[in-house]
């Protein structure tokens, strides 16, 4: 069953996709540790973090796509997902510290002996091992994302008011790891981290095999999602979004549906936060504004939702934007994004890749070298 | 008129003073006799003093207590002392007047002890009862009532012959009261003593009562401890009472800036994430009418907010209207996509103002009428909260009129009610989109307005409402001004609720938790719409 599943999710598009991915995971490390720095094709250390931040912006883009390009539920709370994530590996990074805090203390992090407590507290426990952060990296997300489903879905919550209320679950969220009584940091959050798996989590090796993952981990979702949208079940989705009531109608558990591609897709957020906070260093409770989770349905909208391959390309394009804008401009960028939300919504209402798709549709029927249709992403305005 | 007054009671005072001081003396003297005598024979000093009843001696009495009370050696005159220097400042302690800078050998201190002080405390009291001030006298009142210096008895009873202002009446009736409960009184006296504490101001009460009721037993002790229940009932209840104000208060903020939300939500099923900048550009339009008023015409400062509210409403108001224009009216149908393209908007106008104003905070200022609080039974309002909670409900009601009563609001009702069909009958639903839009901005401008008076003008300022103005909405139900209005107030008064509780942050998330599982139970709110148009 999980061949045929993978046998169908690698349509022509995906192979190349997932290829390239992969192709990078291999030669962008390489020629960082490998060529010497004075080379044309070397990549520094600074461009390998941020290309390797923008893969995980990537991740959680695609897996915001999953439920709001396939699904129609536009969640203003993935950013929550992300950074829970997020909060799992940095409880990690910070029990590995040890007795190398600024404190000494062995196992209470820094700020833990700062608020002069004497113990962990007990959601801290575990972590210590890697596999047990690992689980919790994905079913932390996951429990929140089927708990927040199971109550909305099941109520027929949909359009603006989920939105809404996605939104006030990240706001929540905020608040409450603001707090130090939480024990998660207050507004400093998790930092500091010295090693990860016992390797140094400043060496160049290190920051090489964590960009090498954010790719595979980047590849083996847009598999998984490549899977999920061309099965059965992908087309079940669609018709979802398209008539939710038709569908469930017809007798679909509509419910059951939504629920199950959310969860999906807070697991893959999940695993895009943890696999960001190592690379760039920290984890504060300003990963759950509400402004961070809107962003990510722009990179979404910028590069074509409803397409996979659309979330990866306009997370990358956007980010891309942002550091050269931020660097040269300072105070253009938030016009800048600004514009760009009024533009996407406005003219480009599938994205890059889908406008590119029917700009390249009409093309073929214009000049006629080609008589079979081709197959339209799916864009209809999930309402 | 109030200087004829206060001649007649001087009239009456001075020769009350005459007959029923035995040792009158002229006050300088007695001031004098302190330079001679040990610690003793100044307790009787100070009561000679006292026996005056001159309210003029106060300001030595006083100076004693402090140890600044010297005298001359050479004439062995007495006289208040300021450190300049090495030197002292000498000033006469009757007329305040400055008498001159003399060397720290010339001058000696007037000796004093802690008993002393104490005796002092009690007679400045006693002498202030009869100062010509009324606020001087409730001061002295209160400070007996705290102390309950049965010394101080017989001066109050004095001072209550003459007293005819009813609050300084009872303030030393209090104050007498407090004295009795420390004497050594009947009975009944004391009864009728903590019935009369419990009636006057039970918050002071509660701590002498509480002493009172310790010390002593059988009928006395359990009158006062019932008189503390009673008292602490009260103080339950107008803790309440504060905690609900404050809840309304809070309420009609969120009323203000939610209401404008409610219309273009209601209307037009559009969710503008841009309304908090319009409430921020309120804001602002405020800040420059202030500025403007400021440099050229300040006396117009108290008419400040009346000249920004018109103002903000057009600024917003057109702002809406061409946002409504230019963006919003290709987006119909697509909620979620007008959801992004507002929210593009508010980072344009937010990064605007910034660019403009600059990031940090602006001043504006709270015209004289919206400053100071007012006292109602116990309760504590402060003006500008009060004129805020007034001003929401105020805008509530006008919306509501013209909602109901003009031929726009009918039109805006027809097409929230059903688009085809209003269209058919010849209504330009396209002009009353705009128009709408346009009004639900125009009204969080003037909310804006409002909230500049209590909140920091600053870019951020709309941000940190509208996840609020949100949830009222989606709380009250959309389409309802009703719901709008209970919506706000019910979050407003349960925040502060919580507040005590669980501390000011996790209220807050309480609150959103519990809004997201209300959303659950009834996901169209407290007042739903009903009907097909809904679900279109």
């Amino acid at each position: 069953m999980i061949t045929s599943f993978l046998f169908k999710a690698l349509d022509r598009r995906a192979i190349w996709v997932v290829s390239a991915l992969i192709a990078l995971a291999i030669l962008v490390p390489a020629s960082n540790l490998m060529l010497p720095s004075d080379s044309a094709f070397h990549v520094s250390n600074f461009t390998i973090s941020l290309i390797g931040k923008y893969l995980t912006y990537a991740l959680l883009a695609l897996a915001l796509d999953l439920v709001w390009g396939y699904c129609g539920i536009l969640s203003l709370g993935h950013g929550a997902f992300f950074a829970l994530g997020g909060y799992a590996m940095g409880m990690y990074l910070m029990r590995q510290i040890g007795s190398r805090g600024v404190y000494g203390d062995p196992i209470l992090p820094d700020f833990m002996v700062f608020l002069n407590w004497k113990e962990l507290p007990w959601f801290w426990l575990g972590f210590d091992q890697f596999w047990f952060a690992a689980l919790m990296i994905v079913l932390v997300p996951g429990a929140l994302a089927f708990v927040f489903g199971w109550f909305a879905f099941r109520s027929r919550v949909t359009g603006v008011y989920l939105s809404i209320i996605t939104q006030a679950m990240t706001y929540a969220l905020l608040l409450a790891f603001f707090r130090n009584e939480m024990g998660f940091g207050g507004n400093n959050g998790l930092t500091d981290f010295k090693d990860i798996l016992g390797y140094d989590i400043q060496s160049d090796t290190t920051r090489a095999v964590l960009f090498s993952a954010s790719a595979v981990a980047l590849a083996a979702s847009f598999l998984i999602c490549s899977g999920i949208v061309r099965s059965k079940f992908g087309k079940v989705l669609v018709a979802v979004r398209d008539a939710e009531s038709r569908s469930r109608f017809i007798g679909y558990r509509v419910e059951n549906v939504k629920l199950f591609v959310f969860v999906v897709s807070a697991m893959m957020a999940g695993i895009a936060g943890a696999l960001y906070v190592p690379q760039v260093g920290i984890i504060n409770p300003g990963e759950f504004a509400p402004a961070n989770s809107i962003e990510v349905v722009i990179w979404t909208a910028v590069g074509g939702r409803g397409t996979l391959i659309g979330p990866i390309i306009g997370a990358v394009l956007v980010n891309a934007g942002k550091s050269v804008f931020t660097a040269a401009f300072p105070e253009f960028w938030l016009f800048a994004l600004g514009a760009l939300f009024v533009a996407t919504t406005l003219f480009l209402p599938k994205g890059v890749v889908g406008s590119f798709s029917s700009a390249m549709t009409w093309l073929r029927l214009r000049t006629g070298k080609s008589d079979a249709p081709v197959a339209e992403p799916a864009v209809r305005a999930a309402e | 008129m109030q200087h004829l007054i206060r001649f007649l009671i001087a009239l009456l005072i001075v020769p009350l003073l005459l007959t029923s001081v035995s040792a009158q003396t002229d006050p300088r003297s007695l001031i004098n006799a302190m330079a001679v005598g040990n610690l003793k024979a100044r307790a009787a000093q100070i009561e000679a003093l006292a026996a005056t009843g001159d309210a003029k001696a106060v300001p030595a009495l006083q100076a004693l207590s402090d140890g600044a009370l010297y005298f001359r050696k050479s004439d062995k005159q007495v006289f208040i002392a300021q450190k300049s220097g090495k030197n002292f400042d000498l000033i006469d302690p009757l007329t305040a007047e400055n008498i001159g800078t003399f060397p720290k050998g010339s001058v000696s201190k007037v000796k004093v002890n802690n008993s002393l002080r104490r005796l002092i405390r009690s007679v400045i009291g006693t002498l202030t009862l009869l100062s010509p001030d009324p606020q001087i006298r409730i001061a002295a009142a209160q400070t007996i009532f705290k102390t309950g210096d049965p010394e101080s008895l017989e001066a109050l009873d004095r001072a209550l012959v003459q007293e005819k202002a009813p609050n300084v009446r009872s303030a030393m009736e209090l104050a007498r009261a407090s004295v009795i409960l420390k004497s050594d009184s009947t009975d009944a006296d004391k009864i009728a003593a903590i019935t009369l504490i419990q009636k006057g101001d039970g918050r002071e009460g509660l701590p002498l009562l509480n002493e009172f009721a310790a010390q002593s037993d059988g009928a006395v002790a359990a009158a006062a401890n019932k008189a503390i229940g009673e008292i602490e009932k009260t103080i339950a209840l107008l803790d309440i009472g504060q905690t609900v104000w404050y809840g309304i208060s809070l309420g009609s903020v969120l009323l203000l800036a939610a209401i404008g939300l409610a219309v273009t939500f209601g209307v037009m099923g559009v969710i503008n994430m841009a309304h908090g900048e319009m409430v921020m550009l309120g804001a602002y339009t405020t800040y420059v009418v202030q500025e403007i008023i400021r440099t050229g015409y300040p006396g117009l400062f108290d008419y400040s907010l009346a000249l920004a509210l018109p103002l903000a409403f057009l600024v917003s108001g057109s702002c809406g209207f061409v946002m409504e224009r230019t963006i919003i009216r290709f987006l119909y149908g697509r909620p979620l996509e007008t959801l992004l393209a507002t929210w593009g908007v508010s980072l344009i106008l937010q990064q605007t103002i910034r660019t403009i104003f600059g990031s940090t905070n602006k001043e504006v200022g709270n015209p004289t009428w919206m400053s100071g609080a007012y006292e109602l039974g116990g309760l504590t309002l402060t003006a500008n909260r009060l004129w805020i909670v007034v001003f929401a409900l105020f805008v509530f009601a006008a919306l509501f009129v013209v909602l109901k009563k003009t031929g726009f609001g009918l039109q805006m009702r027809a097409v929230t009610q059903n688009r085809k069909m209003a269209s058919s009958m010849g209504i330009r639903t396209p002009w009353v989109d705009a128009l709408t839009f346009a009004l639900g901005s125009g009204i969080a401008g003037i909310a804006g307005v409002a909230l500049s008076q209590i909140a920091n003008v600053s870019p951020n300022l709309g941000q940190n409402y509208i996840i609020d103005s949100f949830m009222v909405v989606v709380f009250g139900g959309v389409g309802n001004l009703w719901g709008t209005l209970i919506g706000a107030l019910t979050l407003g008064v349960a925040n502060k609720f919580l507040e005590p509780f669980a501390g000011a942050v996790l209220a807050k998330i309480l609150i959103l938790v519990f809004i997201i599982l209300f959303i659950q139970k009834r996901p169209r709110g407290l007042f739903a719409l009903k009907g097909r148009a809904v679900e279109a």
